[in-house]
């Protein structure tokens, strides 16, 4: 019991809490939710692809997971990723044989540049001009729409270079390649925001803004950069899109993710009002959403159903991260724990 | 006026807030046709009087009668309904829309269930007309001055109904020029019947203005008086609740005497000329290493702006700074803290601790930035300084992980304190480093800005506490209304002396 009191008040308890009887519930009702197969020397079956499919949000959800420890959000994210993916998808070219316009690593880099020079207007907007963020951020998701079709002509562009298809549907030593990619960038961001003082800054000015200029923190400077980072974020995110379909749609790339994103970030414990973040939170959070989307699938619920289930899971899960409720809660173990060793002595 | 009865009565008003009694039997007593200035120090119970009769906060004891009948207004609305109305330092209109429309905000004239544009515009002009105001009313808010802006604001609240106005600090954020237009509308409106009930930090306006003044100290009643009759030494020191008889001998401070004749070289610090428009006027400060310089002055008088052109927040408009010989540019508080200077502010809770962040994050900080992002502190050594300075500065935690929310407002007051000390400054500014801390916290910082003085820190130490300045400090700065005016040294430096010099030099 003492041990579980103290996971209870780790802060990865709860969304993991959530997914874990989430994971539960498809035990019992859903048949052969867990069986995994190997196909071809690849490991198949629901799991697998709940991990695939949540990939591109967990890109978005570690860049916004920093944004949103400033005070700040980024809603542009989804736009950014169809930016992204038209302009890969149009540096690759359409050549039905295959064969690629331009060097499909040199197209890569300059999607990602792109995104991440979207990224830093949102930063510029909101560090200098003094927007706020929802604001400076929904020019972009608006104006991003545009530049994406303007990128591919308004038309879908389909893509036939093989090797660009590894990153979405690729696979290596059995699992999906994009899970790899996720690992790599999650990593990198965790060294780089806690084996420096840049975690720390970055929670200083979401928790006081005022008190960090104080404590001479350039505040402005770590504000511009969290943006653009969640700028490339989105252009990585962007990538994965596009080369799992093997197309760039301007229109419906990335659509309506910036939301599932923040609701990754949300759910996995880093607060909306800024502050302390929790990467690995957001990634659990990212898992929480498919899983849910796919045990709806999974269940046929009807579609106008279907959001409403969503959102109780939502709200419950929302509900598990309030401070009230938890202090009740490990309070509640706590006295259970206590009585335990008073009935034995 | 006082045969008349009054027409608002305030007795034994008592407000209680968890943990705190803001008033205990404080009487206020207001006529017609009159300025009354309501005076005291911070945390005084100024405001929680304003808010009580204003219908933000609702009363625990006593009695409020408007024209003799018991009121007990519960929101600012049901005030306005009585005829009670109140003006803020931030005003509180719509910078984005025109002066009529903010004169009417919410209570447009209509025709047909339309506004009646017209009628709002030539209403407006009437209105502001009454206050010998002649402004285009078709111009946005934003483009006109402040003055101006105070007082759309107080014609918004003028009509028939209005008896009694509350101006909370009217004249904080305006010039010479514009108070005497602002006043001379006060005493217009005060000539034509209305009550006025008026607060401000400037010790001349209450003078200039004030027909009658009431005094406030700890929430507790110190007196009405007529302000002809009061002398400003006395209403200083009632103010801070001091009889004249008690200062009138001398209080020395104690040690650090020998010293503090001679006259400082500004070898750490000089400033010439130093000044902000709307901030404090320009001033000659000059600090030494090893020396205490007291700021003394009521609250508002400049002090804090001093500290904040000093330390970079706010950019002085005029003069120049010099840092150990070399002139200086100080744009922000990183230049500042390049220079060596240490800044605590007196505003704990929004500009210095950072809440959810652990202790041990909040002591190093500072170290943190002067070192940037990636000269990161290793985790084990971040908690052997932490571990030190909660150990140097006697803070009161069981470990350096625990939020800094935990922690009382003194130990919280350390932490500021050590997070500076970690950086190892030549120049620490304090301000306010004592207020709303427990008496033996008090003195464990006050005895540790001798000690940093001993080691050859040059430091500011501002305070409203005169005594604990004294005791401090070996030199005094004396602040009244947004400027320097007196640096004493030796035997000049006692709480008399202070006062006098902020009354006037009577």
């Amino acid at each position: 019991m003492a041990f579980l009191r103290n996971l209870s008040r780790k802060k990865i308890f709860w969304p993991l809490a959530a997914l874990v009887l989430l994971m539960c519930f498809n035990l019992f009702f859903t048949p052969n939710f867990f069986r995994v197969e190997i196909k071809e020397g690849h490991l198949y079956g629901n799991v697998i692809d709940i991990l695939k499919n949540s990939a591109p949000i967990m890109f978005l959800a570690i860049g916004l997971t920093l944004v949103i420890a400033t005070k700040g959000v980024d809603i542009s994210v989804g736009s950014v990723v169809a930016i992204s993916a038209g302009v890969v998808a149009m540096l690759i070219g359409g050549d039905l044989k295959g064969v690629p316009k331009n060097p499909i690593l040199l197209s890569m880099a300059a999607a990602v540049l792109v995104a991440t020079l979207a990224g830093m207007w949102n930063g510029l907007l909101v560090s200098r001009v003094g927007m706020q963020p929802v604001i400076a951020t929904l020019i972009l998701l608006v104006a991003g729409r545009g530049i994406a079709m303007v990128t591919t002509n308004a038309m879908v562009v389909w893509l036939y270079a093989k090797p660009f298809a590894l990153l979405g549907q690729g696979y290596l030593l059995g699992l999906p390649f994009s899970l790899y990619m996720v690992a790599f960038l999650l990593l990198a961001t965790m060294l780089v925001t806690r084996r420096t003082a840049l975690g720390l800054f970055i929670e200083a000015v979401g928790i006081n803004p005022t008190a960090a200029r104080f404590a001479g923190i350039n505040a402005r400077n770590i504000v511009f950069w969290v943006y653009a980072f969640s700028g490339f974020c989105a252009g990585i995110s962007g990538l994965v899109v596009c080369s799992t379909v093997m197309s760039a749609d301007g229109n419906n790339a990335g659509d309506g993710y910036e939301m599932n994103a923040i609701l990754a970030v949300v759910l996995g414990g880093t607060s909306m009002s800024g502050g302390k973040f929790y990467l690995m939170g957001s990634m659990v959070g990212a898992l929480i959403v498919q899983t849910l989307t796919t045990t709806i699938y999974a269940f046929n619920v009807p579609p106008e159903i279907a959001f409403l289930v969503k959102a109780v899971v939502v709200w419950v899960v929302s509900l598990l991260q309030s401070p009230d409720l938890r202090s009740g809660m490990a309070g509640f173990l706590g006295r259970r724990s206590e009585g335990g060793k008073e009935a034995a002595a | 006026m006082s045969e008349q009865a009054p027409i608002l009565e305030m007795k034994k008003i008592r407000k209680e807030f968890p943990g705190v009694l803001a008033l205990s039997g404080v009487d206020f007593r207001l006529w017609k046709g009159e300025v009354h200035a309501l005076m005291g120090q911070n945390g005084a119970g100024k405001s929680t009087l304003v808010k009580v009769l204003t219908g933000v906060h609702r009363h625990d004891g006593g009695e409020m009668l408007l024209e003799g009948r018991p009121i007990r207004p519960d929101s600012p609305l049901a005030a306005q309904k009585l005829g009670i109305n109140a003006v803020y330092q931030e005003i509180n209109l719509c910078p984005n829309l025109s002066v009529a429309e903010n004169v009417f905000i919410g209570r447009e004239p209509l025709r047909l269930g339309r506004i009646d544009w017209k009628a709002m515009r030539e209403k407006a002009r009437e209105v502001l007309g009454r206050l010998n105001l002649s402004v285009d009313v078709t111009r946005t808010l934003s483009s006109c001055s402040i003055a101006v802006q105070q007082m759309v604001a107080i014609a918004r609240v003028l009509d028939s109904a209005a008896k009694v106005l509350v101006l909370d600090e009217p004249t904080s954020s305006l010039d010479e020029r514009e108070v005497a237009q602002l006043f001379k509308v006060v005493r217009k409106l005060r000539d034509e019947g209305m009550a006025i009930l008026f607060i401000t930090h400037f010790l001349d306006q209450t003078y200039q203005i004030a027909d009658r003044i009431t005094i406030l100290k700890n929430g507790e009643f110190v007196g009405e008086y007529e302000a002809a009759k009061l002398p400003k030494l006395e209403l200083v020191a009632k103010m801070l609740g001091k009889e004249l008889s008690e200062f009138s001998q001398a209080s020395p401070g104690e040690g650090e005497k020998s010293r503090t004749a001679s006259v400082s070289a500004g070898e750490l610090l000089r400033a010439r000329g130093l000044g902000r428009r709307g901030g404090v006027a320009p001033f000659d400060l000059d600090l030494d290493g090893g020396e205490v310089l007291g700021l003394a002055g009521l609250l508002g008088s400049g002090r804090t702006e001093t500290a904040r052109l000093l330390f970079g927040i706010d950019k002085a408009d005029c003069g120049e700074i010099s840092v150990k010989g070399k002139p200086a540019q100080i744009g922000s508080p990183r230049a500042a803290m390049a220079l060596g200077i240490g800044f605590c502010s007196e505003d704990r809770k929004n500009e210095g601790i950072f809440a959810e962040l652990s202790i041990r994050e909040n002591l190093i900080l500072a170290l943190q930035t002067k070192l940037g992002a990636f000269r990161f502190i290793a985790p084990k050594r971040q908690v052997e300084i932490a571990d030190r300075l909660i150990r140097e500065l006697g803070i009161k935690t069981p470990s350096s992980s625990g939020e800094a929310k935990q922690l009382s407002g003194g130990n919280q007051q350390k932490v500021m304190l050590a997070r500076w000390l970690a950086t190892d400054p030549g120049i620490l500014i304090l301000d306010e480093p004592t207020r709303g801390i427990d008496v033996g916290a008090k003195l464990e910082i006050m005895e540790q800005i001798l000690n940093l003085s001993r080691a050859g820190l040059g430091l500011l130490f501002i305070s409203s506490e005169f005594e604990e300045v004294l005791r401090c400090s070996g030199r005094v700065a004396v602040f009244k209304d947004k400027a320097l005016v007196a640096q004493l040294a030796g035997p000049e430096m006692t709480e008399s002396g202070i006062m006098r010099t902020i009354a006037g030099g009577r």
